[in-house]
């Protein structure tokens, strides 16, 4: 589904990737783990299109087609999905008219009609229930006013809306209670199913307790030097990161 | 965004046509270009006016030539050769319209192809509309149902003739001839526009509408409209324009008066959209208006909301005089300016009775190498006890090359008053249309989303037919202009 080969990304003539190779299969969970500065925003936000970073070598091949290539708006029509850090605010937009405007637009991509609002208040209901998001935020400009726990109930609320094919979390434990983080990991698993895939970066395993990963990479100096089962997010849990900065000589 | 793809979407808002731009043709007849005191008889004449309106031009006139244009606005406008303009011109057509039919196909197929269609069972059954193309009132929609209930409205010529008591009462009270520059210019060449009479305890029963037209070239227009509402009584206002594209500059200089007495309400709305000149800032309409209400009487009120998308120049004030005590007035307003576009507008909120109460809400937007002022006046006299003012001026920029202005003026006479003022400046954030991006949302579409958001406030005041133009609106003027 998704093949990263040699990615090599930098900003302002900093390298921030320096060769990242991976490859993502429908049906599988990753986790991305690694100290900060690691470069794993970076690489989220590559996926994403954001044009603040340079690809300066490598290629990334979605279903086979070069994702590098394409507007950030049809990367997201093609079925990746990138649940925000730190979600942004759209004073005075209504997150129906929102969420309305971006399902329609989904639907035209793949040359189907647009939803009829009743259609599309059913479909909200649904997915609402879904991932346990409460009307009271759904009714409100899109994140404006919200905390950091509603926000991100709101990131996976919109994942449920959009059904990707590959969603890659970033940070989505990042400040949460414990209560915010099941229910965020709940809405994760259950719009889990064969054909899709998650990407979830993380820098503590707590998450992982909850999203079980089949496959953990720890991402460090904008590559990744380790790959293992899940069993890895553990040791990273009960070690920290120090020995992985030793091994690889810093 | 990287600051090529920023210049890319920059340039790209030449691509955004003016959707209202073409021209029709059909023969107008006109009386040459030049202003003197012969033209203005010749105006008058034509029009068949009373003695009383001609004395009215012509002490206009004269006060006008004493005159010298304001120069304290934030704009830059080449000189204007006021004798280059073709002070009156008419589109021809039969002299005494009966029935739609006796409408000029080609008129009738123009505002047809401006979504305003003349014909009574086509249009919104709730709007009545006046249609005025350049001098002229064209046709008004539902004259009858509305005189039923002893309402009048009507084109400003016909109330010359058919009611030249109550024009004579109250034209020229709120904007005296003398006011401004161009407020004296109107008065002297005046060419048409509409009359509104609601008679004591009527809430009008729809909304009234007129349609400004410019389609003659080398014409200026000068509509002047009257608002009276007697006691208890309600009515609710619109008004819309657009104008061919032309490379030269036209001039529009309008008055509206409106008097609100005793607990009445008007609502007046405005979405201005003359042609804006094009991305080389070539043509477009120089808006020069007055717009002025009172509050005469006890716990009257007047609502102004507008949203000003159109014209290179705008100079615009919708003002309310607090007369009457407990009146209070609100005024929403969306500026959009773009490419070399320049506006410099607000309000003034002059409270003169007790515990008078006012609003000011006011957006700017600006984008391409546009500047956009806000300039508002609240005034509260010295003998007014208890007077509140709220004011909120927001700006929000596109891009790095625009401007956006505040001007905010206060004089307080009386230590009774509670003013406060609020002031913002943001920018369309490029993590906002990021954002807007990945959820598979184009950047022009974010913008209009996001801007539609920023002027919310202000368009949930117009009524929805026009809430739903305005909204489109916005979106099209700023096509393109991603910062």
């Amino acid at each position: 589904m998704l093949s990263i080969k040699n990615l090599h990304v930098s900003i302002e003539g900093k390298d921030i990737l320096k060769g990242i190779n991976l490859d993502v299969k429908p049906g599988e969970v990753h986790a991305i783990m690694g100290p900060n500065g690691a470069g794993k925003s970076t690489l989220a936000s590559v996926l994403a299109g954001r044009d603040l970073y340079n690809v300066t070598e490598g290629e990334v091949l979605f279903q086979g087609k070069d994702l590098l290539d394409m507007e950030p708006e049809d990367r997201a029509k093609e079925g990746i999905f990138l649940g925000f850090q730190y979600p942004i605010e759209i004073p005075g937009v209504s997150t129906v008219n929102f969420m309305k405007t971006a399902v329609n637009e989904h639907r035209k991509y793949k040359g189907l009609d647009p939803l009829s609002a009743s259609d599309f208040l059913k479909l909200m209901r649904e997915k609402k229930s879904l991932v346990e998001i409460d009307s009271k935020l759904t009714n409100r400009s899109v994140n404006e006013g919200f905390s950091g726990g509603e926000k991100k109930k709101n990131e996976i609320f919109q994942m449920a809306m959009l059904e990707p094919k590959l969603a890659v979390l970033d940070e989505t434990d990042s400040g949460l209670d414990i209560d915010a983080l099941r229910v965020v990991a709940n809405g994760v698993n259950k719009l889990k199913t064969r054909d899709n895939a998650t990407i979830v970066i993380t820098h503590y395993q707590r998450l992982l307790d909850y999203i079980v990963p089949d496959v953990v990479h720890v991402l460090y100096d904008g590559r990744i030097v380790k790959t293992a089962g899940k069993e890895l997010a553990l040791e990273l849990e009960e070690k920290g990161y120090d020995w992985i900065k030793e091994e690889n000589g810093k | 965004m990287a600051k090529e793809e920023q210049d890319k979407i920059l340039n790209e808002v030449t691509e955004s046509e003016y959707k209202y731009g073409f021209v029709t043709d059909i023969e107008n007849d006109d009386i040459g270009k030049g202003l003197n005191e012969d033209i203005i008889r010749m105006i008058s004449a034509k029009k068949k006016e009373p003695k009383f309106m001609l004395d009215f031009r012509l002490k206009a006139y004269r006060h006008w030539k004493t005159m010298k244009m304001p120069e304290w606005a934030y704009l830059d406008i080449p000189e204007i050769d006021y004798q280059d303009i073709i002070y009156y011109s008419t589109p021809k057509q039969k002299a005494k319209l009966e029935s739609m039919d006796d409408v000029d196909p080609e008129i009738r197929a123009t505002f047809d192809k401006l979504g305003i269609p003349l014909d009574e069972q086509k249009i919104l059954a709730n709007v009545a509309v006046d249609v005025v193309m350049d001098s002229s009132s064209v046709k008004t929609t539902f004259k009858e149902a509305l005189a039923e209930k002893g309402i009048i409205f009507c084109s400003f010529s016909e109330a010359v003739q058919d009611h030249p008591d109550l024009i004579q009462e109250y034209m020229g009270t709120v904007v005296p001839i003398q006011d401004n520059f161009f407020a004296a210019l109107n008065s002297a060449v005046f060419s048409d526009g509409s009359f509104v009479y609601i008679p004591k305890g009527v809430r009008c029963p729809m909304e009234l509408s007129t349609y400004f037209r410019i389609n003659a070239e080398n014409t200026g227009q000068f509509e002047r409209t009257l608002i009276v509402c007697e006691e208890e009584s309600y009515v609710s206002y619109l008004e819309g324009c657009t104008a061919p594209m032309r490379d030269e500059n036209q001039l529009h200089a309008a008055i509206v008066e409106i008097i609100v007495k005793d607990n009445s309400e008007v609502k007046y709305s405005t979405v201005q959209n003359w042609y804006p000149g094009d991305k080389n800032g070539k043509g477009g309409i120089y808006n020069f208006v007055t717009k002025r209400g009172i509050c005469e009487g006890v716990n009257s009120k007047l609502m102004w909301a507008q949203v000003e998308t159109g014209s290179a120049v705008t100079w615009k004030y919708p003002s309310t005089i607090l007369k009457g005590d407990g009146s209070s007035s609100e005024f929403y307003s969306v500026a959009v300016t773009n490419n070399h576009q320049q506006a410099d507008t607000g309000t003034k909120m002059i409270h003169i009775g007790n515990n008078t109460k006012s609003t000011i809400i006011s957006k700017g937007i600006s984008a391409g190498k546009s500047n956009n002022s806000y300039r508002g006046l609240v005034k509260v006299a010295k003998n007014c006890e208890g007077a509140r003012n709220f004011s909120q001026c927001d700006s929000l920029l596109l891009g790095d090359k625009c401007g956006a202005h505040t001007f905010p003026y206060l004089e307080i006479g009386n230590q009774s008053a509670k003013v406060e003022h609020e002031a913002t400046t943001s920018k369309i954030g490029e993590d906002q249309i990021f954002y807007c991006n990945q959820r598979g949302i184009n950047t022009e579409d974010a913008i209009g989303l996001i801007v539609n958001g920023y002027a919310k406030e202000v368009i949930n005041k117009m009524p929805m037919e026009f809430a739903v133009e305005a909204q489109k609106l916005l979106q099209i003027s700023l096509e393109g202009s991603v910062g």
